[in-house]
């Protein structure tokens, strides 16, 4: 059977008209951002620069398009129509006469539809592990630039440890299908996921330690919240069935946030060391504030600027580590849409065929390309305050 | 500065120790071993056999022992002939002793690698050589490009040429290897057909033709950085009072920067590209599997692909020396170049 194939300018269109939930939500969104920028605060002021708002749209065209997947994407990620094999950008399938926009790749799996889907995966995990680093790394390091001494020299020679493991290897040891079957990825997810429920109670209890009927609220949401969501990803054992998180996910999730969390360390403890010599430390210090309540309630809010920065950034970089995972084959299910596994199939074919692996490349370089422009704009922002 | 360097070199030792210690107890998991068992032994070979397999060859001695024979303060055992009960070679394509001898790291024997059938030294080493050679050349185009760059994007802060190269600086950082990679070889190779998509041929000789893309592909993702780095020195150099005054009396432009300038916003570039390496490992070898050159990455991915115990231990031994080895060498060479800085 021949395959009918639509011309470029026609893929141009379709493309963009299949993103049609992403334009109304970013011209909503953008909008909106644009009109109230000055009550806004410090988002309001990325839309000073033109770096900034491309930033911000970038990101937001890629959040978007994460949660609108399902209806952007003309066909299902892991469907296989074999007469599509390789079918080169613009063919129409003959039974729904839908377009392959970016053609099928080597498995007859429509291209756009991957790449769409693939953004689901990269905007769960990549934020998520970041923000557990975070929390693993604030935990530890507001402490070791605190107190310094002893808990400083032992907790920057275990980060240092693991700062010199170069990433690739790392990687081939933690994320291996032998190493499910031991309990090292549940004893790290067990302790990882520990910190963000550690921080939480006491950020609260330091500040509301006098005011019991606040207290008991907070603390006991977020031991709730908290604990359920530890039985549901470390344990697998959610009453509710709501948390749930396959296996080797949960092995790239440990393996990520390990290695990532001691970057986040040695930016707290340097912001840390610098911050408490400030008179306003000295101040609660006088007043005989708790060490805790110093580090989370004076410390903590004034290297916000920083962490902020540092956040986007290694999202981006998180993206570019899962994509790596996924480029070696580590973790990711063979099918899975993400870019990484995407850009692997479609690298070892590049003789023969090109088209299935420019979409994946170009939509993984433009997302972490918008967090880098983000986080740039947010530095200049808030070194000029 | 010489208590200084050996109490650095003191904490390197101590960590190589726990790194290995850490890379050794990964390798040697139970799955790690028994799919070593069975690439090692015939087809259809049944538990027993593997098990018997896995004593026989000395992996199922106390942990801590056979980390003590990898490091050499302990005897390495050899393996017993299950038929007659005599001591035989472990491994007979490394020609392995037949009575127990001290042969670890600490004696130079890298051990033996199951995979390429040979001994690990024999096989690293010229791999080693391929990936420097790589290195040299990604360096070569990756630092004074980056450096130019930086230097012109930081001389006036804000002008239009600093906002380009700024955001083509970002943009170099946000392309990982096996992205500009791929996007390279689409390029070059297919569509211009200007340079070859592998480098497996490399490893005879290197041309313009097949070397230019992983070297290419390699320097991009640092550059990038580095150029910034230079960039963010280099705007705060200018606004010292020095530079101030070297205008005032007179001097061009051009002087101040190339006389004044560029010596003292060189000093943070200098760590920055040491501490590049740890990430250029990485890129090394995503970029050698890529392009199919035969170096230190390929053989790391060979070594981890098949379980092959020595070999990838002393891949990590080599690969963690380097990163701190560039630690050591940025620290002591920025207290060098800082007269500011004096080490105590």
């Amino acid at each position: 059977m021949q395959i009918e194939y639509i011309s470029a300018f026609d893929v141009v269109v379709g493309v963009l008209w299949r993103f049609w939930p992403v334009w109304v939500a970013l011209v909503l969104l953008m909008g909106a951002s644009f009109t109230y920028k000055k009550k806004l605060g410090l988002y309001g002021q990325l839309f000073d620069s033109g770096v900034g708002i491309a930033g911000v749209g970038i990101c937001l065209f890629w959040l978007f398009t994460a949660i609108f997947a399902s209806t952007i994407s003309p066909f299902d990620p892991l469907a296989q129509v074999s007469i599509m094999k390789d079918a080169l950008p613009g063919a129409v399938e003959p039974t729904t006469k839908l377009i392959y926009y970016f053609g099928g790749d080597k498995l007859a799996r429509d291209v756009f539809s991957r790449m769409v889907y693939g953004s689901q995966i990269v905007l769960i995990i990549a934020p998520a592990a970041t923000g557990f680093a975070l929390m693993v790394g604030i935990t530890l390091g507001l402490p070791a630039g605190y107190y310094g001494g002893k808990i400083d020299t032992i907790l920057s020679f275990l980060a240092n440890l693991v700062l010199a493991f170069p990433v690739i290897l790392l990687f081939y040891l933690l994320v291996t299908p032998g190493i499910m079957d031991t309990p090292i990825p549940y004893a790290m997810a067990g302790l990882f996921f520990l910190f963000p429920i550690i921080f939480f109670s006491v950020l609260f209890w330091t500040r509301f330690k006098n005011r019991p009927d606040r207290l008991y609220i907070l603390l006991g949401l977020t031991l709730v919240i908290g604990g359920w969501i530890y039985v549901g990803l470390v344990f697998d054992k959610d009453p509710l069935r709501i948390v749930h998180i396959d296996p080797n996910q949960l092995n790239i999730f440990v393996a990520v946030v390990f290695a990532s969390s001691p970057g986040v360390f040695r930016i707290v403890r340097g912001l840390t060391m610098d911050i408490k010599t400030r008179d306003y430390v000295a101040a609660a210090q006088t007043r005989g504030e708790s060490p805790w309540y110093i580090m989370l309630w004076e410390i903590l809010p004034n290297a916000r600027g920083p962490l902020i920065v540092d956040a986007c950034l290694r999202i981006g970089y998180t993206t570019i580590l899962l994509g790596t995972l996924g480029y070696f084959g580590l973790g990711l299910a063979p099918e899975s849409p993400d870019w990484g596994t995407a850009i692997k199939d479609a690298s070892r074919l590049l003789r023969s065929f090109i088209h299935p692996a420019l979409p994946p490349t170009i939509a993984l370089m433009s997302f972490v390309l918008g967090l880098n422009l983000l986080a740039d704009s947010l530095r200049e922002q808030s070194m000029k305050d | 500065m010489l208590s200084f360097i050996l109490r650095r070199l003191g904490t390197m030792a101590l960590t190589m120790l726990c790194l290995t210690l850490i890379v050794f107890f990964l390798i040697n998991l139970n799955p790690n071993l028994k799919k070593l068992a069975i690439s090692q032994t015939e087809m259809h070979t049944s538990a027993e056999q593997l098990e018997d397999w896995l004593v026989n060859h000395g992996y199922r001695q106390n942990f801590f022992a056979r980390y003590g024979q990898w490091l050499g303060l302990l005897p390495k055992q050899p393996a017993t002939d299950p038929a007659t009960g005599k001591p035989m070679q472990r491994f007979s394509f490394c020609n392995d002793p037949t009575e127990p001898t001290f042969s670890g790291v600490l004696q130079g024997d890298f051990g033996c690698s199951t995979k390429f059938k040979t001994t690990v030294a024999s096989k690293l080493f010229p791999a080693l050589g391929a990936t420097g050679l790589l290195m040299f050349w990604v360096l070569a185009v990756m630092v004074p490009i980056s450096l130019l760059i930086g230097i012109l994007a930081g001389m006036r802060e804000g002008s239009r040429t600093d906002r380009t190269l700024s955001v083509a600086s970002i943009a170099s950082t946000a392309t990982p290897e096996y992205v500009s990679g791929v996007i390279f070889t689409v390029i070059f190779a297919s569509w211009l057909g200007w340079l070859n998509g592998s480098a497996a041929s490399a490893s005879q000789g290197l041309t313009f033709y097949n070397f230019t893309l992983p070297v290419m592909t390699l320097a991009i993702y640092g550059t990038g950085y580095i150029a910034r780095m230079t960039r963010a020195s280099m705007v705060e150099v200018m606004t010292q009072q020095y530079i101030r005054t070297a205008r005032l009396k007179g001097l061009s432009f051009g002087s101040v920067v190339v006389k004044h300038a560029l010596r003292n916003a060189l000093i943070a570039p200098f760590t920055v590209i040491m501490l590049q390496f740890p990430w250029l490992l990485t890129g090394v070898v995503i970029v050698e599997v890529m392009f199919r050159y035969q170096g230190f990455g390929y053989t790391l991915v060979e070594a981890a692909g098949n379980n092959d115990i020595d070999l990838l231990l002393g891949c990590s031994l080599v690969s963690v020396f380097i990163v701190l080895i560039t630690q050591l060498i940025s620290d002591v060479g920025y207290a060098f170049l800082n007269p500011r800085i004096r080490v105590q």
